[in-house]
């Protein structure tokens, strides 16, 4: 088991002629990541990956003839609200979008259509979701990986990746890692994560990487004491010294009745048991403390 | 991206909301020939007020009123020049003075966690709304846009309601509905108008009239859709930014300048705050904020690095690459290329893991003036000790 991707995932890379698409495919194909399609408007017929993944036009071919269930989007922000609603109309199930810098009213409007279809979109300006072992899709380098049962989901790109050295230098595997993204309308939440890890009987144990800004943390915080109550949490918040100013506005802050600052989001998380590390390399010896062993 | 409140009522006038009549001077002697304008036009008083991006002129002294034009002059004299929050006032905004019945708030604004555009109303507008929803929650009221079709009719109806100004339904559907509007056509996440004023006029008739007008603006703009919107990037203020922040924008580059002295360069935001965040935990301080962001190639590296080094404080640098996206390889080329290109000398330690380190230790072994660590916090504690080397030689 594990959480969104696993051995048995079938992946469409969107975008995968494209430099970063190319780079990635096969970053994730030497990993294990079951590459079933690529698709690139306009190329259908060719092949990519040294000949051995047939691309496609659209999604809807990659579908019903690759038979893939699970989409990475590379395609450039102009493009990609696009991707994601293609891979949407195609059934696709599981989408990442990659792809930062896209424009947040363009995401307001993709969103809906994401819910309605029931598919659950992870990003976008997300690095994706390894499972240890299985597959990984998406940017998170394959090596700093091992196999366990530590289930991690941020909102950083490369503070995750920090994170999942540590925990992997100490020991400590992973069922899933999971970067949700840090743009202000993503597909899939703290929250959301956190629900399918608690489903997860291959996970015991939670890491979450959380930043200045919004209430994710304080939702994510409340989430966790009313769910799973007794599964060993710690978290890190990136920004503790950070100047003001790259917080959102007062109009959000009034939204979410909270200042956004990392003591308020570090209050939250103490006051519902979980501890929080001050350095991303202190997270392997708090959760032994919260009694989780390396494994 | 922020912009000026003259800038902001350029916008909604072009959807079509009631905004007065106003000019905007850099000089005392500017302000002064508007306000003979708005005098001759048939004003009784004009209201001066510093283009500033930051909130609270008001409490500071940067609005202020005049009855004649000579008090305009001596007024704007004042309020030019003046220091708001660490920004220097360089221009303000001279309009009539409303004759004011009642003061409203409204504001269209991205909810990110409903994923909808959402508005809040109140009758208690002119004063920050943020000690409104403090101390009298009630008093505001907040509805979703639909994410398709907008703000709906009966939507605007009700916050008008609720707001106490059904009788002016027509003109404040108008006004709710532009704001939604003026979101949409320049991909803003904030449009606010606080106050929205119910206004005395006096027709050409002689009899008075009550209407709605935006006497102030505020709206702020989605930095990824600026592309598509080419004439907004023209509304960006230069003269409140550093010259530095300009020059990274325009390398593709975050940064913040800082008071410390050790030049961070980092990928990727979340590790960057954190990697200052560990600087400062093991008592160095960190002299920027810098990511150079996803995919960053070799120029964009060097062209970071010239930044760092711009800053005359610094006497160490601490780059910290996980590479994702952004290959190793990548990062140590630009970095080779910065360090021959270096006028100074500031030592530089440099980690780089994750995609094509190996590649990138290559090319960086034996390079003087490059030390290479393992771990992050190895890397930190080397950058301060460097500083307080470099610190003890001067």
């Amino acid at each position: 088991m594990s959480i969104l991707v696993g051995r048995d995932t079938r992946l469409v890379v969107q975008g995968i002629t494209g430099r970063e698409g190319t780079f990635h495919a096969q970053q994730m194909q030497e990993y294990g990541t079951r590459i079933v399609a690529g698709v690139t408007p306009g190329k259908g017929g060719q092949s990519a990956l040294g000949g051995n993944v047939p691309v496609y036009d659209t999604v809807r071919e990659a579908v019903t003839q690759g038979g893939a269930d699970t989409s990475v989007i590379y395609v450039p922000a102009a493009g990609a609200p696009d991707a994601i609603l293609e891979a949407v109309a195609a059934g696709i199930g599981t989408i990442f979008c990659i792809t930062e810098h896209i424009p947040v009213l363009d995401m307001l409007k993709v969103m809906p259509e994401v819910q309605a279809a029931g598919a659950r979109l992870i990003g976008p300006n997300c690095p994706g979701a390894t499972s240890p072992g299985q597959a990984k899709v998406g940017i998170i380098p394959g090596s700093i990986h091992r196999e366990g049962r530590i289930g991690l989901v941020s909102r950083s790109g490369t503070l995750t990746y920090e994170v999942v050295q540590a925990l992997s230098d100490a020991g400590m595997g992973q069922s899933t890692c999971v970067g949700i993204g840090g743009d202000p309308i993503v597909g899939s939440t703290f929250i959301d994560i956190l629900g399918l890890f608690r489903d997860d009987p291959d996970t015991d144990a939670l890491v979450l990487m959380g930043e200045i800004g919004g209430d994710a943390e304080e939702g994510a915080a409340a989430w966790k004491k009313e769910h799973l109550p007794d599964t060993p949490m710690v978290a890190f918040i990136a920004g503790r010294t950070a100047p003001p100013g790259r917080r959102m506005g007062h109009a959000g802050a009034i939204i979410s009745g909270s200042s956004g600052s990392a003591q308020d989001k570090i209050d939250a998380l103490e006051a519902a048991g979980i501890r929080v590390a001050e350095s991303p390399t202190e997270i392997p010896r708090l959760l032994q403390e919260c009694g989780v062993r390396p494994a | 991206m922020k912009i000026q409140e003259a800038d902001a009522k350029s916008l909604l006038v072009a959807q079509g909301l009631p905004v007065p009549p106003w000019a905007v001077a850099r000089t005392a002697t500017d302000a002064r020939a508007a306000a003979e304008r708005l005098f001759s036009a048939g004003a009784h008083q004009v209201v001066i007020k510093a283009q500033v991006l930051v909130g609270g002129r008001g409490k500071a002294g940067g609005v202020k009123l005049a009855a004649d034009a000579a008090a305009a002059e001596e007024v704007a004299a004042a309020i030019l020049g003046m220091d708001i929050k660490g920004i220097t006032v360089r221009k303000v905004l001279v309009a009539p003075a409303a004759d004011i019945v009642h003061e409203y708030y409204l504001s269209a604004v991205l909810d990110r966690a409903a994923r909808r555009v959402l508005y809040m109303g109140s009758a208690e507008g002119g004063v920050e709304i943020e000690q409104v929803a403090e101390e009298r929650p009630e008093a505001i009221t907040y509805l979703h846009a639909h994410p398709h079709l907008g703000l709906q009719d009966f939507q605007a109806r009700e916050l008008c309601f609720a707001m106490g100004l059904g009788g002016h339904l027509k003109d404040f559907l108008r006004i709710a509905q532009g704001l939604y509007a003026t979101m949409i056509a320049y991909d803003a996440d904030l449009v606010e108008v606080n106050p929205l004023a119910l206004v005395r006029e006096t027709g050409a008739d002689g009899m008075t009239v009550e209407r709605l007008q935006a006497l102030d603006a505020k709206i702020t703009l989605d930095d990824s859709a600026l592309h598509r919107h080419p004439g907004l990037e023209d509304l960006r203020d230069l003269d409140e930014e550093d010259p530095v922040d300009i020059e990274a924008r325009a390398e593709g580059l975050s940064f913040i300048r800082l008071e410390g002295d050790i030049g961070c360069m980092v990928n990727g935001a979340g590790l960057a705050m954190t990697t200052m965040d560990l600087v400062k935990r093991a008592g160095g301080q960190p002299a920027n904020f810098l990511d150079i962001g996803g995919g960053a190639r070799a120029d964009r590296v060097a062209a970071a690095m010239r930044l760092i080094l711009a800053d005359t404080s610094v006497r160490a640098i601490l780059v910290n690459i996980f590479g994702g996206i952004a290959r190793g390889d990548e990062v140590a080329r630009g970095l080779v290329e910065a360090r021959r290109q270096q006028a100074r000398s500031v030592p530089m330690v440099v980690r780089i893991v994750g995609t094509n380190a190996d590649l990138a230790a290559e090319i960086l072994s034996g390079i003087e003036g490059i030390e290479t660590a393992g771990s992050l916090d190895d890397a930190v504690d080397r950058a301060v000790a460097a500083s307080r080397a470099k610190l003890a030689e001067t």
